[in-house]
């Protein structure tokens, strides 16, 4: 996978300047469609949105900051969001937790080393009715018990277990 | 106008007025952190909380306004209780430094901490532990585990300097005071004007060059204008032993109530810097080697050695961060008067009197004058002249020296 | 009035509407049901039928959620109304052979309720639906919410049509009012009451705001009406912009909502095309538009003011009130917030009348209430009940009780902002000011029910990690206050506690009810406040026992192997990441409680029960 050093390509936000042009507030919904466009915030694309809204990095950076949505690291090749809300909750993510930490070191908000799992904790996914939920790369997996989640990951991706 | 009651006084105010401002006016104290007259109001820090009759919950006397009618306890149970449970979380997540802190004795925070009788909370929870001095910034410095998030410095760089250098990021617990996106200062549009030092009521935010130099009980402050331009901002000298240690806003200054520039604020080291010259140096050749023999012999003058005196008393090159040395400096070192039987070069500077200086000065005008005409001079006023000063400069120029290439260094 | 004599209120397509006579398979489309394959039984269905040639004769038609998700996909064929459940992709065949051809119902497809005998056939004798009053929900599971002519069908836009032909705005805030409506995004404050402060502020432009931030883990009630009816959402705007002469207007969606987003762009374009939005509505003079706004992930947002922020593209960090939304809003000019529900009751009031809406639920607290009945009941779901129904009836009657002949322990409302209360609530009638004073709130519809396999100190630990994580930060008793709480609770939860902890936990408690800026930090402590007063015995047996009654906190519980019960099978070994399970094949294991990181994945494999969690007492 790629590193912090790739280029990257400022041209991909024309569009979105366009979009959003003379729009007031329009911070948030073009940080949203510059992650779309990039998988994170890049600093460089964080700093051209402030040239361009004529507005200070410091709000553009308090902004990303604060929103849970965003994200200012580049993150795993695949993404796994296990979700914590209430209904999940009660229904066994905490014990899903303790499976991924114990079998990948992972905490929420990790990256494996390689780069491979970013493991992320999301309060209701809104498919309660299968909970414990999962979605990895997109894909719902409900009703989860750790040795099927464990199973997938293993399946999905082709993570070494950590000896 | 408006009538209310406050404390069971009934006090009539202008309309739009806030209850804080209400009070204040009345000689009402309430406790403020992230509330200052200069800036806008928040209602953060939950400090000025007050009940108010009928309110559903307390009130933040910075953001509401006082109405017609209005009945207001400054110090209802509610309300005092608010305040020493806010202070005692703040505390949670403060270092206990007030012994070696800058601001010791000059801190809002610990002032209030003191009049509400807030005890220091032991805990084993979670506590920031941010670098100190994270930042290179030569003249601010930064202590984030003393910061409050009351956002003075925030509203103070945007609302007055207009540099929006600072703001928060993350949330929660996690909120953090940055620069930009979490950059340097000075990649982050500072300025270094230091409003952010001025306006912050705690030790977060302090002037380098003033660290362990002297706390506000050690110093004498004395209100001065500022020598550098003609705006004539006013500030105070903080001086200990004779000589000046930090410049502080003047919050009553005239001209320009709590904001300095960068010149005003931190350009005072010229003061005591020993490349400053204090006596009128006059080259040996326009002297006469007698005269200079006996003058240095009979003490009034002396050779100037340039090159010893850098060497001894710069700052180490590249360390913006040691402050000056925290000694008196020396009066300018001259040499002895047996090196001048060795030699004197015609262009060696002596420190010599004013008298003499002006004389030599005065009479090179006139022969220059005769020679070549006024035409053969310009003459470049200082920023730092008065009014008056500029006039005489002016009466001079044209009269005296009959030339008009007069200008003024503020053009730059 | 009739329908017809406006143009825009005709249908595009007559025999489109939902009311027809026309044969239709329903199949639900909302977030639930689509994350269990629907759209692929639709695809199925259709397919199905044109292979009998029946493409023409039977519709099959895309609704918004049935609220009984758990159960989904749910598909219902009309007219009859036969309600399929969990219905897989290759069951579309057999629905068409057998029941729309063969006129047989699919058994194997019917709701088995776990209380009776015989599978139920039909939507509304399901006992999930027996007490439920549908007003908000009444258009969701039957018509499309991508067809506009569905909802115009319903009587959709009759109401906005009778505000803008026949009523003054003050009669709109007259009527809002008197019908008592109260604000459903947690606070209960008069809806007409509202409008009328927005009216009265004499600045323009005013702005309306739906508030669909509906942040609470687990509810999603604002959600399911976005996406299975939204333009009752739309119509209660254009409304309520009416009443206080708004032009312009946003709905704020939680980020994590995109099929609502999706529905709603639809919804908007086509009340666009109709001209219910736009300039010169019903050529009234009145002219509204509104915008959709994505939240970016912060709980604070659906405070309205904090919202406000997000919109204007700032932190979502909240603002001392006063000034009021309705004085000084967005961009500093008079706004309206409300609720996605507060907002989509207002057609139904137009239309009926006060005076109908009054005579549902209790006097003060008038209409229904929607809930995500959640947790350890056996039916799970969205339900909209009349106010006044008590707590017994929803769990036991709707919700069919505990599971696994487990005890009932707490039901929980108004998640991380509110409270939970024990068995002797049961019978209260519940409305916004009975569970207010029983030490809970009615919040946004969020309910929980927790059995005695819940350990309610760790219960009230989630709830308040949650408000910490989730504070904005802005306000030091809640940006620190809560973290301290947070502290105590899971050093009781991992057995550190003391017994002054209950105190101080009350102190700040105490604290942050009346320092805190805004409604996120002076109700964080409800649900740990009202654990400490209906369950302080599982606190103490936490700190003073060093137990876990429930066996759900890692720190005090064990796993340990049955001995008679072990085969030696050798699964959990395989399994343990921990290499803490010993034994040779055939002989009983044993578990190394050292070594032992407490994950219960041996707990969950063993076939023979033979390994169990264990906690002093
Ligand atoms: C932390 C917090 C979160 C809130 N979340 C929501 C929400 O998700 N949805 C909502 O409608 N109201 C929410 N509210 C209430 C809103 O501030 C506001 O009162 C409500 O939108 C008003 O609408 P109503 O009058 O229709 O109830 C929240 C309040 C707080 C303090
Ligand atoms: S640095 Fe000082 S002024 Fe700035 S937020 Fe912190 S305490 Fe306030
Ligand atoms: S109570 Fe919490 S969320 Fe609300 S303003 Fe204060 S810190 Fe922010
Ligand atoms: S001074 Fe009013 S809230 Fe800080
Ligand atoms: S999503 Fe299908 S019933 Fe709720």
């Amino acid at each position: 996978m790629g590193t912090h050093n790739d280029a990257v390509d400022l041209s991909l936000m024309d569009d979105v300047f366009r979009e959003y042009e003379g729009q007031r507030g329009a911070l948030i919904p073009i940080l949203q469609k510059a992650q779309e466009k990039y998988g994170w915030l890049p600093p460089e694309v964080l700093n051209l949105i402030a040239k361009k809204l004529g507005i200070p990095v410091s709000k553009v950076f308090g902004v990303a900051t604060f929103y849970a949505q965003f994200y200012l690291e580049r993150r795993g090749r695949h993404i796994l969001r296990l979700c914590d809300g209430t209904a999940c909750h009660v229904r066994g993510t905490p014990i899903l937790l303790t499976a991924l930490e114990e079998h990948y070191q992972l905490e929420p908000g990790e990256t494996t080393e390689d780069g491979e799992l970013t493991v992320e904790l999301v309060y209701c996914l809104g498919s309660c009715a299968l909970a414990p939920v999962a979605v990895l790369d997109g894909e719902v997996l409900g009703r989860l018990r750790q040795n099927m989640l464990l199973r997938t990951l293993k399946k999905r991706i082709d993570l070494a277990k950590p000896a | 106008m408006i009538n209310l009651t406050i404390n069971g006084e009934s006090i009539t105010a202008p309309e739009g007025a806030t209850i804080l401002e209400v009070a204040r006016m009345a000689g009402i104290e309430i406790p403020t952190l992230c509330h200052h007259p200069d800036l806008s109001n928040v209602g953060a820090c939950r400090m000025c909380v007050v009940s108010v009759q009928g309110a559903r919950a307390l009130q933040t006397a910075c953001t509401t306004p006082a109405a017609d009618g209005m009945v207001v306890d400054t110090m209802s149970e509610d309300a005092v209780e608010t305040r020493k449970f806010v202070l005692e979380m703040l505390l949670t997540d403060h270092p206990n430094e007030c012994m070696t802190c800058e601001v010791n004795g000059d801190c809002e925070l610990q002032d209030l901490v003191y009049d509400y009788g807030v005890k220091w909370p032991e805990h084993n929870g979670q506590r920031h532990q941010w670098e100190i001095n994270p930042d290179p910034n030569p003249f601010i410095f930064i202590d984030r585990n003393k910061c409050i998030l009351c956002s003075r410095c925030i509203r103070a760089c945007n609302e007055i300097q207009n540099r929006d250098v600072w703001n928060f990021a993350y949330r929660g617990f996690q909120t953090k005071l940055v620069a930009g996106a979490d950059q340097f200062m000075l990649d982050a549009g500072c300025e270094s004007c230091g409003q952010c030092v001025a306006y912050c009521p705690v030790g977060a935010l302090y002037d380098k060059m003033s660290i362990g130099l002297g706390r506000v009980n050690q110093i004498t402050k004395v209100r001065t204008t500022c020598s550098y331009c003609g705006v004539g901002c006013n500030f105070d000298l903080n001086v200990r032993d004779g000589r000046i240690i930090r410049v502080t806003s003047a919050a009553d200054a005239p001209v320009n109530g709590m904001a300095l520039c960068v010149k005003g604020r931190y350009g005072y080291d010229y003061v005591h810097h020993p490349d400053r010259l204090t006596r009128p140096l006059v080259r040996a050749k326009w002297l006469g080697r007698e005269a200079v023999e006996e003058r240095i012999a009979a003490g009034e003058w002396a050779i100037f050695d340039e090159a010893k005196q850098r060497l001894t008393h710069r700052r180490p090159p590249n360390d913006a961060q040691t402050p000056i040395p925290n000694t008196q400096y020396p009066n300018t070192q001259y040499p002895n008067t047996q090196d001048l039987n060795t030699q004197l070069p015609p262009d060696t500077f002596i420190a010599t009197d004013w008298d003499t200086a002006l004389d030599v000065v005065a009479n090179k005008f006139a022969e220059t004058k005769k020679k070549f005409g006024g035409d053969a001079f310009a003459l470049l006023a200082s920023a730092k002249c008065t009014n008056e000063e500029n006039f005489i400069f002016n009466k001079f120029t044209r009269q005296m020296l009959a030339t008009h290439s007069i200008d003024h260094c503020a053009r730059l | 009035m009739s329908v017809h004599a406006s143009p825009s209120l005709t249908f595009e397509s007559p025999e489109q509407g939902p009311d027809s006579q026309r044969r239709c398979v329903a199949v639900c489309m909302g977030t639930g049901c689509s994350s269990s394959e629907s759209a692929l039984v639709r695809e199925r269905l259709r397919e199905a039928l044109v292979e009998q040639g029946l493409d023409a004769e039977v519709e099959v038609r895309r609704t918004g959620c049935f609220g009984f998700c758990e159960q989904g996909p749910i598909t219902v064929v009309y007219p009859e109304e036969v309600f399929y459940t969990r219905v897989k992709p290759r069951d579309a065949q057999k629905i068409v052979e057998e029941h729309i051809v063969g006129g047989r119902p699919v058994e194997k497809l019917l709701y088995k309720d776990p209380l009776r005998e015989q599978p139920v056939q039909k939507w509304h004798e399901i006992g999930f639906y027996g007490k439920q009053k549908r007003i908000l929900l009444g258009n969701c599971g039957v018509i499309d919410p991508e067809n506009i002519d569905h909802y115009i069908a319903k009587a959709g836009y009759q109401a906005l049509e009778k505000c803008l032909t026949q009523l003054e705005p003050t009669d709109v805030i007259e009527e809002v009012t008197k019908s008592g409506l109260r604000g459903r995004g947690g606070g209960g404050f008069p809806t007409g009451v509202k409008w009328g402060l927005a009216r009265k502020t004499p600045r323009w432009p005013k702005y309306v705001i739906c508030n669909a931030d509906e942040g609470d883990p687990g509810a999603f009630m604002d959600r399911s009406l976005l996406e299975g009816d939204p333009h009752s959402v739309i119509e209660g705007m254009i409304i309520a912009a009416y009443a206080i002469g708004a032009e312009y207007g946003y709905i704020y969606v939680r980020a994590e909502y995109p099929l609502a987003v999706r529905r709603l762009r639809i919804a908007l374009e086509q009340a666009r095309e109709r001209g219910f939005l736009g300039e010169n509505i019903f050529n009234s003079g009145f002219s509204f538009d509104l915008q959709i706004k994505e939240g970016a992930g912060a709980f604070v947002c659906g405070e309205e003011t904090a919202l406000m922020n997000s919109i204007m593209g700032e932190r979502g960090q909240p603002w001392p009130r006063p000034p009021y939304p309705a004085v000084s809003g967005l961009w500093d000019q008079p706004s309206n917030v409300n609720n996605v529900k507060s907002y989509a009751y207002a057609p139904a009031i137009i239309r009926n009348g006060a005076d109908w809406f009054k005579q549902i639920g209790t006097p003060k607290s008038p209409g229904t209430a929607v809930f995500a009945l959640t947790g350890m009941v056996n039916r799970t779901g969205l339900i909209e009940v009349p106010m006044g129904i008590t707590l017994r009836e929803i769990i036991f009657d709707i919700g069919g009780g505990i599971p696994h002949g487990k005890q009932f322990k707490a039901v929980q409302t108004g998640g991380p902002l509110g409270g939970c209360l024990p068995e002797e609530y049961l019978d209260v009638p519940i409305d916004f000011d009975s569970l207010q004073a029983a030490g809970s709130v009615m919040g946004s519809g969020g309910m929980v029910i927790a059995d005695e396999s819940t350990c309610m100190v760790e219960f009230a630990r989630f709830f308040l990690k949650f408000a910490c994580e989730e504070s904005c930060g802005k306000c030091p008793p809640c940006r620190i206050g809560s973290l301290r709480m947070l502290e105590i609770l899971t050093r009781i939860t991992e057995g550190e506690g003391r017994l002054e902890d209950l105190d101080e936990l009350k102190r700040l408690s105490k604290g942050l009810q009346r320092g805190s800026l805004c409604g996120l930090g002076q109700l964080a402590p409800s649900p740990v406040l009202s654990v400490l007063r209906h369950f302080e015995d599982e606190f103490r047996a936490h700190i003073v026992d060093k137990a876990c009654p429930a066996r759900k906190c890692k720190a005090l519980i064990t796993y340990e192997v049955v001995a008679e019960l072990c085969t030696g099978c050798m699964v959990c070994g395989r399994n343990c990441a921990a290499n803490a399970i010993t034994g040779e094949k055939l002989q009983p294991h044993v578990i190394d409680p050292e070594l032992c990181e407490r994950c219960g994945l041996c707990y969950e494999v063993c076939n023979f029960d033979a390994i169990v969690i264990k906690s002093p007492r």
